[in-house]
């Protein structure tokens, strides 16, 4: 453990580095650079507030965050996972001829990704002002839900990068299953709906949409965190990051022989 | 710890060469019902033994597939032995592929801090160091261009400024280095030769045995990833050319 700690300390600036880079060399090559962290989901809200109040037919003042909030949240989830899944086989040239602690892949993946999500909440923030949301004493604890999703991510990123070395596959399969997670977690409709339907079970068992609830209840709604939902997402959350190390440090050894 | 640099505690390396690659669930499960998975146990290193002295210059000998790479990945810290353990006091510099850290859409300049960083170094110690490397390279105005446009000797020549520029205590060295053009090429040895000044412990490995002699003063002799013979350099010397002529 000590030593851990230690080596941590050691690699701390790669961490950095490898953070920077993911974030710098992502837009090198475009024309607005970093301005796309903000377009991209401020366009893609755009399209889908159109598209949604026009087939619900109804004038919802504020459904373009109701959109977002959920977009944003699950953007992040997509791509942390994605990129942490694929960093070990990224980074393999690499890891077969220095030794660096290996976790620091995904661990940086997934860092990028939060700075990026991080940065895309300007559009959120001036969104909301636009759409006069009144801002109360709630809006603090929407940090929380923001440092759940955070966990989550890890966690899954580790998972999933571990099992990525082995199975070649699960890159496939995985952008299947972040369909069906999307599709699941109430982004551009209302979850009233499903309710209605008799498929509240979907969306209680799962935990980003309880991350997403919790979101939007601080920060559109302003009624305070759900408490069944923030427990059920925390409890998730740090069972998968518990696993997600567990896996992690039992097979890091093998990776070199498969990559 | 005292005068040690590197003890090599009986290390043995296994390698699970399965008769089909098999790297994808469909297969795996497939393969697995059928029992079709077979693997062959391959032993690269078993039981090598040996500890190599602060300042020591030790060379590695052996024919291909002795296993000298899988020990030297094993000493680096990229590979983990199947047995045994393998302990190094100071900072082990591996010189073997030069520049392998580098992303080559990131420029020279760039690729310094990154290079360093997964070295070990922290920025503020890179930033006082960042000229110094910039001159030893040679590479003038190409440093702020991307990687992927350099020769490859530009990139060695880059890797090995990067690498050197501190006093390593272990130094790994893998033939000897071929990096640009001649002149370039008797600077590094110039550096290198340096730094066996400086007391570094080296552990060297090629095929020629002039090098070997020039340079160490004890070796090993790997056969099929174990030691044959291990001592003063022209002992194990004598011991290959014998193997070599039968």
């Amino acid at each position: 453990m000590k030593q851990n700690i230690k080596n941590f300390t050691k690699y701390r600036y790669l961490l950095g580095e490898l953070v920077k880079k993911d974030i710098k060399l992502k837009y090198r090559k475009s024309y607005l650079g970093i301005l796309w962290t903000l377009l991209e989901p401020l366009l893609t809200m755009m399209v889908l507030s159109i598209v949604f109040s026009q087939l619900y037919g109804k004038a919802d003042k504020h459904f373009p965050i109701y959109i977002l909030t959920g977009r944003l949240l699950y953007t992040l989830f997509a791509n942390a996972t994605k990129t942490a899944m694929k960093s070990i086989r990224a980074n393999a040239q690499m890891i077969k001829k220095v030794y660096v602690p290996k976790y620091i892949y995904p661990l940086s993946a997934i860092l990028a990704q939060y700075v990026t999500f991080l940065i895309s909440l300007i559009v959120l923030i001036s969104v909301a002002i636009i759409l006069k949301v009144k801002p109360t004493i709630h809006l603090l604890e929407g940090i929380i839900p923001l440092i759940i999703l955070l966990v989550m991510v890890t966690g899954m990123g580790l998972i999933l990068s571990t099992l990525a070395v082995f199975f070649r596959d699960l890159e496939y399969l995985w952008s299947v299953i972040l369909m069906i997670i999307m599709y699941c977690s109430a982004i551009f409709y209302e979850p009233e709906r499903v309710m209605k339907a008799g498929y509240e079970w979907v969306l209680r068992f799962n935990p980003l949409y309880s991350v997403i609830l919790n979101f939007r209840n601080t920060v559109l709604y302003g009624i305070g965190l759900n408490m069944e939902a923030l427990l059920y997402s925390i409890v998730f959350s740090v069972a998968v990051l518990v696993l997600g190390t567990f896996l992690f440090y039992k097979s890091q050894d093998k990776f070199i022989l498969n990559l | 710890m005292g005068n040690i640099a590197i003890k090599a505690d009986h290390i043995g390396m296994r390698f699970n060469m399965s008769t089909v690659k098999v790297d994808n669930l469909k297969e795996y499960v497939i393969k697995k019902i059928t029992r079709r998975i077979q693997y062959r146990d391959f032993w690269a290193l078993k039981d090598v033994d040996f500890t190599v002295k602060r300042g020591e210059r030790l060379g590695i000998l052996g024919l291909n597939g002795a296993g000298k790479s899988t020990l030297l990945k094993v000493i680096a810290g990229v590979m983990k032995p199947t047995e045994g353990k393998v302990t190094t006091y100071g900072r082990v510099v591996p010189l073997l592929e030069l520049g392998a850290g580098f992303d080559v859409q990131y420029t020279g300049a760039e690729n310094i801090f990154l290079y360093g960083a997964v070295l070990g170094y922290s920025r503020e110690f890179i930033k006082e160091k960042y000229n110094e490397i910039v001159t030893f390279s040679e590479l003038g105005e190409f440093i702020d261009v991307p990687v992927k446009n350099y020769s490859s000797g530009m990139k060695a020549r880059l890797g090995f400024s990067i690498a050197t520029i501190v006093e390593p205590d272990i130094l790994i060295l893998d033939e000897i280095l071929a990096v640009g053009d001649a002149k370039f090429r008797k600077k590094s040895e110039k550096k290198i030769k340096s730094m066996f000044k400086e007391g570094v412990t080296v552990l060297f490995v090629s095929h020629n045995i002039e090098q070997v002699l020039s340079i160490c003063d004890t070796a090993i002799l790997l056969e099929k990833g174990t030691i044959v013979a291990q001592g003063k350099v022209e002992k194990v010397v004598e011991v290959y050319t014998k193997k070599l002529e039968s």
